[in-house]
């Protein structure tokens, strides 16, 4: 078992490393002359001498990949060229607000469409199973930013029950935390919660339909005691790839909501330096969000391992 | 129901309906629009009323008739991306399967490393090297989802390549463009129409997506997702302008979502065998 975790752990880092590539071929490298096309309008000879110092276009690519890979594992982003200051110190605080966020909407969606799910499937082709499957359609049709103006308009500006616009303060508690980020929490649960439960739902299933379930049917055990004892130790691993690959989702889905919300995370920072052109801000953030999807990834591939009998003992 | 021996569902024709009424609405907007969608003429935001259905936006344009102009774009831009992600993605993949080996070899490495990490971060990398606006969502999007139709068309062109008549085919010494053409698409083309709706499902709601952040179409020209950006205002104010673009966008990714289950259903049943 232990191989099989190590071969995980080293092909993880090897994707890293390729992403990590091709994240600096697409932005530094194979634009061309990008000290050019950055400042467009404004392309003045000095300013694109400038630009060029900057980022030491002088150097070849491969040499400053190297370079900026060695300090990006040190914590040293560069320089913004929007406002000089070192990425790091910006994406610092913006990076924790991301991360409070994702993990709110994952505490509250995870338990709840894993049980909900479970229902489903013990109540199949129920009036209730049959709402799982619409509201599945409905999740996966509307866009994220569809379902949190909704929310502001009914829950915010018509009832005043939650803040349209989550802010953070330094003076806020942890509770007036999670209230203030009320809003673009339930969002993202609202966009991932249906897709897992209806996985969550499919998983049970399909180990439902194997001879010892039957088995267990015929043996007199309740429906529940089946499912929940029998089925679900062995749909554990499609479960929790599931979870992985939401997770995930919830940390694209962030990017819009963020935007939804104006709310100071790593997604909006990342699109107001795209618009701005503020390529080391985007390598920065880019690779933070490729650390933490590969991350996920693994996870979802060792807990799998780990979940399966057959995997876990060494013949 | 039955016609011609092909099972229609009541989701099949709600869907059908759904898109017909939109990509209709779109392609007819010069003719059935009943105001000229640039054009001023109220108030900021003012509410529906029998002579504008949907009230006015934030510069006070009929946004019943934005939304007509504005499906052009959003529907255009995303079947462009899709037929190109097409187009290079069945090539890549009909490639992988044919010749194997080390063409094999890189097509899927690369494929592997692209869906390492979500396609939306690699849209906000790839644009700030090379710029935003409407052109360049529609490269991005169609290379990044030519990736996923190479994987599909790969399987599928496996299984093809196989079986006994494309070797047959071979034996009697036909040409490679004959085989491609004549043996293997056919039998690849059911399963890769479920996944080009899907697959145009998608890129509507990415090129919305990137339009409301404000990195795809650009003022003047508007697109469902970039008209709930601009008139995003009216939220807080308790306006539900935002809301009715946004609805255009849920409503046809319902509409061909219908559909793509049906198709889905169509070919994973056997014909002949009843449901």
């Amino acid at each position: 078992m232990l191989k099989l975790l190590g071969q995980r752990l080293v092909l993880g880092i090897l994707t890293l490393i390729l992403v990590s590539a091709l994240i600096f071929a697409v932005t530094e490298w194979l634009p061309g002359d990008i000290a050019t096309n950055i400042l467009g309008q404004q392309a003045t000879p000095e300013n694109v001498a400038a630009i060029r110092a900057e980022l030491g276009l002088d150097r070849p690519p491969y040499e400053r990949y190297v370079e900026w890979l060695r300090g990006a594992v040190d914590g040293d982003f560069g320089t913004s060229l929007a406002n000089k200051r070192p990425v790091a110190d910006v994406i610092g605080p913006r990076l924790w607000n991301t991360l409070f966020l994702a993990a709110y909407a994952a505490l509250i969606a995870v338990p709840l469409s894993v049980f909900l799910g479970i229902l489903a499937a013990i109540y199949r082709n129920s009036i209730y199973d049959r709402l799982v499957n619409i509201s599945t359609l409905a999740a996966i049709s509307m866009p994220e930013f569809f379902i949190g103006y909704i929310l502001i308009l009914f829950l915010a500006v018509q009832f005043r029950w939650f803040p349209a616009i989550a802010t953070f303060k330094p003076e806020q508690t942890f509770t007036q935390h999670l209230y203030a980020t009320f809003l673009p929490m339930l969002t993202l649960v609202l966009v991932v919660i249906a897709h897992m439960m209806r996985m969550t739902r499919t998983s049970v299933l399909t180990v439902m339909a194997s001879p010892y379930i039957e088995m267990a049917l015929l043996k007199g055990l309740s429906k529940a005691r089946i499912v929940v004892r029998h089925a679900l130790p062995n749909a554990m691993a499609p479960i929790i790839n599931v979870i992985a690959l939401n997770l995930a989702y919830l940390i694209v889905g962030v990017v819009v909501v963020e935007a939804v919300f104006t709310y100071n995370g790593l997604g909006r920072l990342m699109v107001d330096a795209v618009s701005k052109r503020d390529v080391p801000v985007v390598q920065a953030c880019g690779l933070i969000f490729a650390v933490v999807f590969i991350g996920l990834n693994l996870i979802a591939d060792v807990l799998s391992i780990l979940s399966n009998p057959r995997l876990r003992h060494p013949r | 129901m039955r016609v011609g021996g092909i099972r229609i569902t009541l989701t099949a024709i709600i869907g059908t309906l759904i898109i017909l009424a939109c990509v209709g609405g779109a392609i007819l907007a010069p003719w059935v629009a009943p105001h000229d969608p640039n054009l001023p003429m109220g108030g900021r935001w003012d509410p529906p009323s029998p002579e504008h259905w949907l009230g006015l936006d934030q510069i006070g344009r009929d946004m019943f008739s934005r939304i007509l102009y504005g499906g052009r774009i959003s529907i255009g831009l995303a079947m462009l991306a899709t037929i190109l992600a097409f187009v290079v993605g069945v090539v890549t993949g009909l490639a992988a399967a044919i010749f194997g080996g080390w063409i094999d070899m890189l097509f899927s490495r690369v494929a592997d490393v692209v869906l390492s990490i979500p396609n939306l971060m690699w849209a906000l990398i790839i644009l700030s090297g090379f710029g935003t606006g409407a052109t360049i969502i529609v490269l991005t999007i169609g290379s990044l989802y030519s990736v996923y139709v190479f994987r599909v068309a790969r399987s599928v062109a496996m299984n093809v390549v196989v079986l006994e008549y494309v070797e047959a085919a071979r034996l009697r010494g036909e040409g490679l463009m004959w085989v491609i053409l004549r043996e293997i698409l056919p039998n690849a083309l059911p399963p890769l129409a479920a996944e080009f709706g899907l697959r145009f499902c998608f890129a509507f709601l990415f090129v919305a997506a990137l339009s409301f952040l404000g990195l795809g179409v650009q003022p003047p020209d508007a697109d469902w997702g970039s008209m709930v950006k601009e008139s995003a205002l009216a939220i807080p104010a308790g306006i539900a302008a935002p809301l009715y673009p946004a609805a255009a966008i849920a409503l046809l990714t319902i509409g061909v979502n219908m559909v793509v289950d049906w198709l889905l259903s169509m070919y994973s049943r056997p014909q002949g065998e009843n449901a």
